[in-house]
């Protein structure tokens, strides 16, 4: 806010033409604010309240498919008379059908596995790249950054012909005589741990490789002279030191793990079971809105948790980089 | 620096970039694979791109998906750096907190989710599903991607820069147009590529966004791939990889050469 007291304090007060300009221009800077904060508003927290609402709905054979509920169409007092409406039968349905909530429990834990998993491929490489020369720094750091920008879609098809029965790895593994039958990974949970690992891989090394760049290595070199192994100089400096990024990198892959789509879809087949795919399923083949409304909000409960520590941590970061 | 830069770490970067880039390259490979199956090696042959162009049904998708993609990273980047802007000028304004949660949270928040709300939402206003409505999808979840970027390269900015244009009398508008603009412009052209490959990819969002006669070449892909894989998909993914990577390329070249000209600037004008 400094340059506006600075302009107000430059601007010369003789004429009414400054006081104009300077009317245009706080209109302009609300404008700023106004413009975004009222599309954000109406297209992302407007659609939840929406799907909150539909999910209290009842099913019905009509397009859309779903009886109104808390309809403003009779009035307030029909919109209050609209609570006793109300229906939680599409949540009830939830906790019988054991299905949702094995779906729910593998999610959470087929992400928490897989990032631990990114973690510990993507730690190596990001740790390589920081201490990589500076001349070829930005080089490998587009490189990381290349396959982020082909498609996902893309890069999940690519597994595919890869890790079938027929498939390379398999061809490959039969000719070196290191197995002498086909394994069994495509359409099973072990084809969504390569694939999430390999697709989010970029978002993990990204904040690590920034939190472990910015560290002052001679620590490193003074704990070694002090007769600290390195082992130990690893886990009681370096470590703490990146945890910024282990944070970061961790909830970047987590949090959208766990709603994946694609990846269980098209590598874990008919047989693996993940909330995602169950969304996509209620929504598209049963067509039944009002539950997977249900569904979504409860996926949205469990992971909000996870997306505030997000934005903690991401409010953190860019107050230290003021 | 080459003591530090050891064997473990060189080999653990070869086997991570292996791991980043062989699936992309064997996909490459077999797209010029003479067989009809994807995974035996038949021979040399560009056919598949042959009947990849008289493929009717991509190449409209390809034409959607890349008016979609034109039309949202436009409006996108707009709404996102007004965003950036909002988030790093303005400190303290009414409902800042639920501002800034609403910039970060659609980073991470699950595609099924954002696609079935927006979905609803149209349900609810009453908006027939087509090309509009994918395009005002992709924008609200790239706004977001743009806003982070440009704000990234807010935060490192100089306010000094536009204090003495406004010491000088420029007006603030004025002063964003010469001074902030022309700084910020990098992280505005990678934010608006950033937002266009997002769209380019998104199956999920566009999935429930889209009604009939409006389907992008994610969506249809998506519902080959189910029918099995074919080297003709393998020709249409090589495509779009190449165009990626060219751009990414060129982009980061002018960036290089931006930043070769605005230091040797720096130094003639301190040297003047």
């Amino acid at each position: 806010m400094s340059n506006v007291a600075v302009a107000d304090a430059a601007a010369p007060s003789t004429a009414a033409e400054p006081f104009l300009i300077r009317l245009g221009a706080g209109f302009v800077s609300r404008l700023v604010i106004i413009v975004p904060y009222l599309w954000l508003l109406f297209f992302f927290l407007v659609p939840f309240i929406i799907v909150f609402k539909i999910s209290l709905s009842q099913t019905a054979i009509a397009m859309p498919p779903y009886t109104p509920v808390l309809d403003f169409s009779d009035g307030v007092s029909g919109f209050f008379a609209g609570f006793r409406d109300l229906n939680f039968d599409n949540y009830a349905w939830l906790t019988q059908d054991a299905l949702y909530f094995r779906a729910y429990l593998t999610s959470v834990v087929i992400a928490a596995v897989s990032t631990v998993l990114t973690l510990l491929v993507g730690y190596p490489i990001a740790y390589g790249m920081a201490r990589a020369p500076a001349t070829i720094r930005p080089t490998l750091l587009m490189l990381v950054i290349l396959p982020f920008w082909t498609s996902f879609l893309i890069r999940v098809y690519a597994w595919i012909g890869i890790l079938k029965p027929e498939g390379l790895l398999n061809q490959l593994l039969l000719a070196l005589r290191i197995i002498d039958q086909p394994l069994v990974i495509l359409n099973t949970y072990t084809a969504i741990f390569i694939g999430i690992v390999y697709s989010y891989l970029p978002f993990m090394v990204l904040p690590l490789y920034s939190s472990l760049e910015k560290m002052d290595y001679s620590l490193i070199e003074a704990a070694k002279d002090l007769g600290c192994p390195p082992t130990a100089a690893f886990w009681k400096i370096t470590f703490p030191l990146s945890l910024p990024g282990v944070i970061a990198g961790c909830l970047l892959v987590f949090i959208p793990a766990v709603g994946e789509f694609v990846i269980p879809d098209l590598l874990g087949g008919s047989q693996t079971l993940m909330i995602g795919k169950t969304l996509w399923n209620e929504f598209f083949a049963n067509r039944d809105w009002p539950v997977s409304s249900a569904v979504a909000v409860i996926l949205l409960l469990l992971l909000i948790v996870p997306i505030v520590l997000f934005q903690h941590a991401q409010a953190r970061a860019q107050e230290q980089d003021k | 620096m080459n003591t530090t830069w050891s064997r473990f770490n060189i080999t653990s970067i070869t086997l991570g970039f292996a791991f980043l880039y062989l699936p992309i390259v064997l996909l490459v490979v077999f797209s010029f694979n003479e067989s009809k199956l994807v995974t035996v090696w038949g021979g040399f042959s560009t056919k598949w791109y042959v009947s990849l162009f008289h493929n009717q049904g991509l190449m409209d998708a390809a034409w959607v998906t890349i008016r979609v993609g034109l039309i949202s990273a436009t409006v996108a980047t707009v709404l996102g750096t007004m965003g950036a802007l909002a988030l790093t000028r303005y400190t303290r304004f009414r409902g800042r907190v639920l501002f800034s949660g609403m910039i970060f949270a659609p980073l991470v928040m699950p595609d099924v989710i954002t696609g079935l709300s927006l979905l609803l939402l149209f349900v609810a206003i009453g908006m027939d599903r087509g090309m509009t409505t994918v395009i005002l999808a992709h924008i609200t979840f790239t706004m977001c991607f743009v806003a982070v970027v440009v704000q990234s390269r807010l935060v490192s900015f100089d306010r000094s820069l536009e204090e003495a244009a406004m010491d000088l009398g420029a007006p603030p508008v004025k002063t964003f147009f010469q001074i902030t603009l022309p700084v910020i412009l990098p992280a505005i052209v990678s934010g608006w590529m950033l937002a266009f490959t997002l769209s380019l990819d998104d199956l999920v969002i566009a999935s429930f966004a889209s009604g009939p006669g409006a389907t992008t070449l994610p969506m249809k892909i998506y519902s080959q791939v189910r029918l099995g894989v074919t080297p003709e998909i393998n020709a249409a993914c090589t495509i779009l990889i190449a165009i990626v990577t060219v751009g990414v390329i060129i982009a980061s070249v002018a960036n290089k050469r931006r930043e070769v000209q605005r230091q040797l600037d720096e130094r003639a004008a301190q040297r003047g």
